[in-house]
């Protein structure tokens, strides 16, 4: 059964960066781009498992900090021609409160 | 053994490298559905660029870089892939096969790619542990181990495997001696002048040579302790690496009855003596020749692929074959003959011994037929061009020797790369041809070098020919010579750094979004490349005034301390000067105890540094490192980084100044300055220059009569040396022209330039007319190098361990 957990406020996260949600099923960041909008994907890059949450986040991208693979935070797949896809979850803002969808694995 | 039964044919391969599986990789682009794949890999890993491993043991690759085909590459294709298990039986009458562990497994079509085993001579030691080949992983991983351990290496064999063997273990340390049977280095490539220079340049770099040396025994009790030849020379040593060649793997075919010799016999179609059964790569014998260099086993693999898609393409024909030698700096090609071999030949030679250049080429019946490079390489892919065409060079012939650019037709390597025709090969680690390369780009719109190596491979191996790669892209792109173009900042706009950096000045743009607007970027918030760029020339533009915008940094400069592959941080105390204290050393221990850091190594610019530091107890160690005392060392900026010095006239009999006391006067001056790129200082106390001053930015050089300023040096990727700017006085004089400069540096060269880039596209003179023929100038460079220095030497630290920033440091929550 999926379900929503309130995390955090949007304040929480510095626009254009990105907070960690710590899981039993490993690190997810929290992404707020320059657009103030939320993206949620598994903290690590699909090449060496870099901590995609330290990147630099331009447009809805974000450049890992190892080795500078551009993830897409819409899909989570590496931008050509690097190829690889990290996981992506359902993330929501209400009033100022942002909450995780969890659950089904 | 349960069978699983199979709707389309079986197609199993046994051998897991790279001429098999470039073979399968080409199979399944023309066939993908055609069969069941099953590949057998008597190594635990998937398929990896063996050319590569010399890299790997020498440091420069890691062995994840020379992956090919990544586990999942296997699986997304359906392939079966077994690791780790041998094949040793095959029965062509029932098509079945035995492996290691027992398994047996029937096929329709069977594909040998066992490749090769290293040869070794029989003699007695070889069991001995500390004796080793050099030919897979685990042999690199057993070299490496060694290596950290002992000291003196012995590698038996001086042909192009054994060079690159003993390179990289000199690389990671140790003695190394070579043991070649022959009286010249690499005599299958090189002729005996080629040969002799080899191993003189060599010889220069530390590894000892004994020729005509035949190994009689390897020596030890427990462990390899020496080697002994055949004239009663014995030569210590703690490791043997056996490196006399390879011999095709063909064990399985043998005792399988099929036709062999050297290796296992195929046609012009790569098929055996059993119609179902193929054979490529080093194991194959065709027409009496067994092949150990990549590019014929790459046309083997397309021939081979097009017979198993069922296609009827071109035959395998022998290509002719060239040989670079990969180590560092030393650059060396043959091809074809190596000498004249009777009168109807002609040798015409090239050499001037002081500059270590010597150039052979070998000509019959008006056409070129071989040639030898030593030092200078840069036409052998032209004269490769010649021999493989049987091109008629006698119009050439006057000027033939001083290669392509000496002709009136070929002015420079743009135009030199514009003659050569589609099918010449650019690419020999992987057999990419010119016409390929272009038509990469053309059809897949490739931009960047990135990009072709990524799609047409090109330049992804070993490198060496990455100049030419280059330059057919941007003649592809319509660039022109790619030295000559002024880069942009980023793909984001097609401002240069140069426009924007004049803009923000005479615009007064005082924002990252202003500069964007102005400018007409593509982008709303630009990318990881512009951003970081952007930040800096305004910081550097206005300082006091531009409010440093932390989500445009690279996470070091953000979080104060360096990221690790692993995700943990370095965190680097500054040691003013490289000196310390007990008080800082027992500061640092407690330190690393109380947080539990695993390693503390001193560093190359006289500092320590503890590694493998968790982010969230980074401002716990920052506050411990502050109470007593220590300040950020800036090791993770685009800033000033150390100032390294000698002891100086203070302790030593040679010192003519204070070296040390220069040096930190220097990095209180220059500490928290934020700079295009990192910024490292060095003050020797005397002309032996202990201090390493002349591959430092700026280098101090103390004399007896006062300070010689050094500037532009670099030890990086490319080592430059220093140039000299002026002789000082006064240690005064000496702050204010280094300020002079880094200032200098830091308003008008390009983000990501070291001092060593910039230097070399101003030129020395530019900047001593900055500096020294303009007193008025080099005040005001001064004077603005102090203003901005009093609005950023506050300690970073201090500030963060005070809670500034405190969301870097923790996760947002925890869910369960």
């Amino acid at each position: 059964m999926a379900f929503w957990l309130e995390i955090g406020k949007l304040t929480d996260i510095p626009a254009c960066g990105a907070r960690v949600v710590e899981t039993p099923n490993g690190p997810v960041a929290i992404f707020r781009t320059g657009d103030d909008q939320l993206f949620a994907v598994a903290d690590r890059c699909p090449h060496k498992q870099g901590p995609l949450s330290e990147g630099i986040v331009h447009g809805h991208q974000v450049t890992c900090p190892l080795h500078n693979w551009v993830i897409d935070l819409t899909t989570g797949e590496a931008v050509a021609p690097d190829r690889g896809q990290t996981a992506c979850f359902a993330v929501k803002l209400e009033q100022d409160r942002v909450w995780l969808q969890r659950g089904d694995g | 053994m349960t069978m699983i039964p199979r709707k389309k044919p079986h197609l199993v391969m046994v051998g897991n490298g790279m001429a098999g599986m470039r073979t399968i990789d080409e199979l399944l682009t023309r066939a993908p559905d055609r069969y069941d794949i099953s590949v057998f890999g008597a190594e635990p890993h998937v398929n990896y660029n063996r050319i590569m491993l010399s890299s790997v043991l020498a440091g420069e690759k890691a062995v994840d870089d020379i992956v090919i085909n990544p586990r999942d590459w296997y699986d997304a294709r359906g392939i079966s892939l077994y690791t780790n298990e041998a094949i040793t039986g095959l029965d062509p009458s029932s098509r079945t096969l035995t492996s290691a562990q027992g398994r047996t497994v029937t096929y329709d079509t069977l594909l040998l790619a066992t490749g090769s085993k290293p040869l070794v001579p029989p003699i007695p030691g070889l069991t001995l542990p500390g004796v080793c080949t050099f030919r897979d992983i685990h042999d690199v991983d057993q070299m490496i181990a060694a290596s950290l351990t002992y000291q003196r290496a012995v590698v038996i064999g001086g042909g192009l495997l054994g060079l690159e063997a003993a390179w990289g273990l000199k690389r990671r340390g140790m003695d190394v001696a070579v043991v070649h049977l022959m009286p010249t280095l690499m005599e299958r490539q090189l002729d005996q002048a080629a040969g002799e220079l080899l191993q003189k340049d060599l010889d220069q770099r530390g590894i000892a040579f004994f020729t005509k040396g035949q190994t009689e025994a390897i020596l030890g009790e427990n462990r390899v302790e020496g080697v002994r030849l055949s004239d009663g020379r014995e030569i210590p040593a703690d490791l043997v690496v056996m490196a006399i060649g390879i011999r095709p793997e063909i064990t399985l075919a043998k005792q399988a009855g099929l036709d062999a010799n050297r290796g296992v016999v195929v046609g012009d179609d790569m098929r055996t003596t059993d119609p179902h059964i193929y054979a490529v790569g080093e194991c194959a014998e065709h027409r009496g020749q067994c092949f150990g260099l990549v590019a014929p086993l790459w046309d083997m693999a397309k021939v081979c692929a097009d017979r198993l898609a069922g296609i009827e393409g071109p035959l395998f024909a022998a290509p002719k074959l060239s040989t670079r030698l990969k180590i560092t700096g030393i650059d060396v090609f043959s091809a074809g003959v190596l000498a004249a071999a009777d009168e109807s030949e002609d040798e015409i030679t090239f050499s001037d011994a002081a500059a270590g250049i010597y150039k052979k080429l070998i000509i019959r019946d008006d056409k070129l037929v071989g040639t030898v490079l030593y030092g200078d390489a840069t036409d052998g892919a032209w004269y490769f061009d010649l021999l493989c065409q049987g091109t008629d060079v006698s119009a050439l012939r006057p000027t033939l020797i001083f290669g392509q650019t000496s002709l009136g037709s070929a002015p420079d390597p743009a135009q030199a790369i514009a003659n050569l025709p589609d099918d010449a090969q650019i690419c020999g680690c992987n057999g990419v041809s010119k016409g390929s390369v272009l038509a990469c780009i053309r059809d897949k719109g490739l931009t960047t070098l990135d990009e072709v190596r990524a799609h047409s491979k090109a330049s992804a191996s070993c490198g060496s020919c990455t100049p030419q790669v280059q330059l057919l892209l941007s003649a592809a792109l319509g660039l022109g010579s790619v030295v000559e173009s002024v880069p942009s900042v980023c793909k984001c706009t097609e401002s240069s750094h140069e426009a924007v950096r004049a803009a923000i000045l005479e615009q007064g743009l005082k924002t990252m979004e202003a500069v964007r607007r102005a400018m007409g970027w593509k982008t709303a918030d630009g990318c990881a490349k512009c951003r970081p760029a952007l930040n800096y020339y305004l910081l550097c533009a206005w300082p006091g005034d531009y409010q440093d915008d932390s989500r445009s940094r690279f996470v070091n400069e953000r979080v104060h301390a360096n990221i690790q592959k692993d995700g943990t941080y370095s965190v680097v105390p500054r040691m003013w000067g490289g000196v310390t204290t007990a008080k800082e050393l027992r500061a640092i221990a407690d330190v690393a105890d109380k947080y539990a850091i695993p390693t503390v190594k001193v560093t190359g610019g006289q500092r320590i540094d503890l590694l493998g530091v968790k982010k969230q107890d980074l401002p716990g160690v920052w506050a411990d490192l502050n109470a007593a005392g220590m300040v950020s060392g800036h090791a993770y900026a685009k800033g000033l980084r150390t100032v390294k010095t000698c002891v100086g006239t203070e302790w030593c009999r040679f010192g003519t100044q204070d070296s040390t006391g220069l040096g930190i006067k220097l990095e209180k001056l220059m500490w928290g300055a934020w700079t295009p790129h990192k910024v490292k200082l060095g003050v020797s106390g005397c002309p032996r220059n202990c201090a390493e001053s002349t591959i430092k930015d700026i280098g101090i050089i103390c004399v007896e009569a006062g300070y010689d300023i050094m500037v532009g040096g670099n030890g990086g990727i490319e080592l430059r040396g220093t140039e000299m700017l002026c002789r000082l006085n006064t240690e005064q004089e000496v702050l204010e022209y280094s300020s002079a400069f880094l200032q200098l540096y830091r308003e008008e060269a390009r983000y990501l330039d070291r001092t060593a880039h910039w230097l070399e596209r101003v030129g020395i003179d530019y900047v001593k007319a900055r500096i020294l023929d303009d007193p008025a100038g080099r005040a005001a460079l001064a004077e603005r190098f102090e203003i901005a220095q009093s609005h950023v030497q506050s300690d970073p630290w201090a500030e963060r361990t005070k809670g500034l920033d405190a969301h870097e440091f923790n996760t947002l929550t925890v869910v369960a």
